[in-house]
């Protein structure tokens, strides 16, 4: 039923969901969804509304827990575990795959204290000065330390939307994630943030594996080097970006990568 | 008796004033090119109808408020008036005595000097009358010319009868307010007054409470009318006994009910303990008077205390503790649930467990909102009446222990109004400087929280 391009070369899955089905109650949200998530890679997952990408892209650090009627079914791995067995400590879990959501939302703290708050729960840190290196480090990463290194203790809440969505990517880095998935980071941003917060996803490509939900056609096809269309919670289409937006072999994706629908 | 024939008449003036407003605006709409006005005939109805109504209610009660004023005047001018004792009680008696007979209220007169005022009044009252009457009628006619005038097929009826009733709406929220105004101006005039006898420092800092209505008013021992132990009784009772019930057992069950409850405990725990705010406080008083208080005497012996009260300051904070958990568990979850989703997502995707999440994002995000009820609470707690009243006691004590009795604010104020003393004696002025320092804590404590809700509010929208 998923198309997948053969010509994928072989790389090290960081991630595998296989048959992984998605309940809200009896609605079934997702439907047999099999992708591996590859290591060095951005993977993006695009499709209208209402078709399961964001569902699906919470499965994989467990989001959809907070919902009380979501029921998952099948399995997902990282790194070959299993992260829906009864063992598996959801908490760590989040630690590795991290998360950046659709709307930024610092918490009402200072800039230090939103980069601060994930090492310190998970005490990555001994000392302050250990705390403050992290803080600058994450801050650099994300491209935002010249912006806000004179004022880290003002309210994370009084950064401009693009400097918000950074902050929270920053937060994201700082517990040293393995994964990190982004769910239409920049759906609220204006074209100049939106800009910034791709060439970030560039420059973290390779250290992390990086899933992105997007609306934007253009850009899946200007972030990602993995491409999967997504339609009425179902996987369509898999494959490199460039073979998805230039040559796809379903129909729906022609349709809806030229813009018929969606 | 002429209020309420004015008030008719005005409601009749009104009627007629409509039907002919109808009827002209119907004559008008057919004799209109298209047969169309730029308002319904009822909104011309209506227009003409409240400017009838409206100016003659605002005569009404003008005049009755000055007429009773006049008539007596009148009568006191009246030659039989002449030997009436000058001033005074006995005075009063007879004017009184003879207003009730020509009224019709009274069947006949029992001073004989009220006799000879019965006819003046009479003649008075009828002559007042007339002239409310006529003024009535020609307001209303006025009034209804004027606005009947005004009708024709461009008129806009539509739009004045609309600002006409906002007026109206408007003079009924001014109605709160202006009330209030008034409390508090009687309540400065009599705490003036007080201060007038008792100076406000030996009010505000003297440490011992003891009024004696029998006393002579005229020179008040200043030194017995220290309200320190009262600031502090109801202090200690309503905003820390009280408050280290509450605000723990509040915010947890808030907590609670927002984080951790499934939707079917929710859906009647949350009512149930709304229902709790709702119980008259009597009742909570009775639980204080009867059940409480003696197991804390008891308790109180087991710990080895030579001769507990009966009544004791823990007894009251407790139940009022209680009494308040809905107020504060109300205001939190409020607060909490206003804090948005993405939060505590946000942490949740950072690896934070729920606790962790409530700790250090949820409950510091809605503090403001938190203080706020807590503040609110504390209001409401140190304006609480019947509660300490049964289980406190009357005994004003400057002590520390909470198994001692004490006194509050607010049982003063009942003490010293229920009593026979008149409202000339210090004791009984006193109750308004007190009541008067409560309304300033309690506005300010609302003020305050009134003010950090609406910041926290700005900040999330």
């Amino acid at each position: 039923m998923t198309v997948v391009h053969e010509n994928l070369e072989a790389t090290d899955a960081k991630m595998s969901a296989r048959d992984v089905s998605v309940f809200y109650g009896d609605k079934k949200a997702i439907d047999e969804v099999s992708i591996e998530i590859p290591t060095k890679y951005v993977t993006a997952f695009i499709g209208p509304s209402g078709c399961g990408k964001s569902t699906f892209l919470r499965t994989l650090n467990r989001m959809n827990d907070t919902i009380p009627s979501a029921r998952v079914e099948g399995e997902i791995t990282l790194d070959g575990e299993d992260i829906y067995r009864s063992k598996m400590d959801v908490v760590q879990l989040r630690a590795r795959v991290g998360m950046v959501f659709q709307k930024p939302n610092p918490f009402p703290k200072s800039i230090y204290e939103n980069i601060a708050y994930g090492p310190k729960i998970h005490g990555l840190a001994e000392g302050k000065d250990e705390l403050d290196a992290i803080v600058e480090r994450s801050l650099k990463r994300a491209g935002l330390w010249e912006e806000v290194k004179d004022r880290l203790q003002d309210s994370g809440t009084a950064l401009s939307g693009g400097q918000q969505q950074r902050l929270c990517i920053a937060r994201a880095i700082a517990v040293d994630p393995e994964v990190i998935l982004m769910d239409e980071p920049c759906s609220a941003l204006d074209p100049i943030a939106t800009a910034k917060i791709e060439e970030l996803i560039a420059e973290l490509n390779g250290r992390y594996a990086i899933v992105i939900v997007t609306h934007s056609m253009q850009q899946a096809a200007r972030v990602s080097q993995r491409t999967a269309f997504f339609h009425l919670g179902k996987m369509v289409e898999y494959g490199r970006t460039s073979d998805i937006f230039t040559n796809p072999l379903e129909q729906r994706t022609q349709d809806y990568i030229t813009g018929r629908y969606g | 008796m002429s209020p309420t024939i004015l008030l008719l008449l005005a409601l009749g003036l009104g009627l007629a004033g409509w039907l002919a407003a109808r009827a002209r605006a119907w004559t008008l709409r057919r004799e209109s090119a298209d047969g169309r006005l730029s308002s319904l005939p009822t909104y011309h109805a209506w227009y003409v109808a409240l400017w009838i109504v409206l100016p003659v209610l605002a005569f009404v009660a003008l005049w009755s408020a000055i007429a009773p004023g006049l008539i007596s005047q009148t009568v006191l001018s009246s030659p039989a008036a002449a030997d009436l004792p000058a001033f005074g009680f006995q005075r009063q008696t007879i004017l009184n005595e003879a207003r009730a007979v020509a009224t019709g209220a009274a069947p006949a007169v029992f001073n004989p000097q009220a006799r000879d005022l019965v006819e003046p009044f009479r003649e008075a009252l009828s002559y007042y009358t007339t002239i409310g009457i006529v003024v009535t009628l020609l307001i209303a006619f006025l009034a209804g010319t004027w606005a009947f005038l005004r009708l024709k097929p461009d008129f806009a009826a539509r739009t004045r009868v609309e600002r006409i009733v906002m007026a109206i709406l408007l003079a009924a929220s001014l109605v709160a307010i202006l009330t209030t105004i008034g409390i508090l101006a009687s309540l400065i005039f009599e705490t003036v007054r007080f201060f007038g006898m008792v100076s406000p420092i030996d009010f505000l800092f003297g440490t011992h409470w003891g009024p004696d209505p029998m006393a002579n008013p005229d020179s008040p021992d200043a030194s017995r009318y220290g309200a320190i132990p009262l600031f502090w009784g109801t202090l200690f009772i309503g905003a820390i006994i009280a408050m280290i019930v509450a605000i723990p057992l509040g915010l947890m069950s808030a907590i609670y009910l927002t984080q951790y409850a499934n939707p079917k405990v929710r859906s009647w725990v949350k009512p149930t303990l709304e229902i709790l705010a709702g119980v008259p406080t009597v009742v909570y008083g009775y639980f204080a008077a009867l059940t409480i208080a003696p197991a804390i005497r008891d308790l109180a012996i087991d710990l080895g205390a030579s001769n507990p009260s009966s009544e004791s300051a823990l007894a009251a904070g407790l139940v009022m503790g209680v009494m308040i958990i809905p107020f504060v568990s109300s205001m939190a979850d409020d607060s909490i649930a206003a804090v948005p989703q993405s939060m505590r997502d946000g942490s949740l995707a950072m690896g934070a467990t729920t606790n962790e999440t409530i700790r250090r994002v949820l409950v510091p995000a809605a503090l403001p909102g938190i203080v706020a009820g807590v503040m609110l609470a504390i209001s409401r707690a140190i304006g609480e009446t019947m509660i300490v009243v049964m289980a406190a006691s009357t005994a004003a004590n400057l002590s520390g222990n909470p198994l001692e009795s004490m006194t509050t604010v607010t049982v003063q104020i009942v003490a010293m109004l229920t009593g026979e003393g008149s409202f000339d004696h210090p004791a009984t002025l006193s109750a308004f400087a007190l009541g008067f320092v409560l309304f300033m804590v309690t506005l300010g404590l609302n003020f305050v929280a009134l003010r950090v809700v609406k910041r926290y509010r700005e900040a999330y929208e």
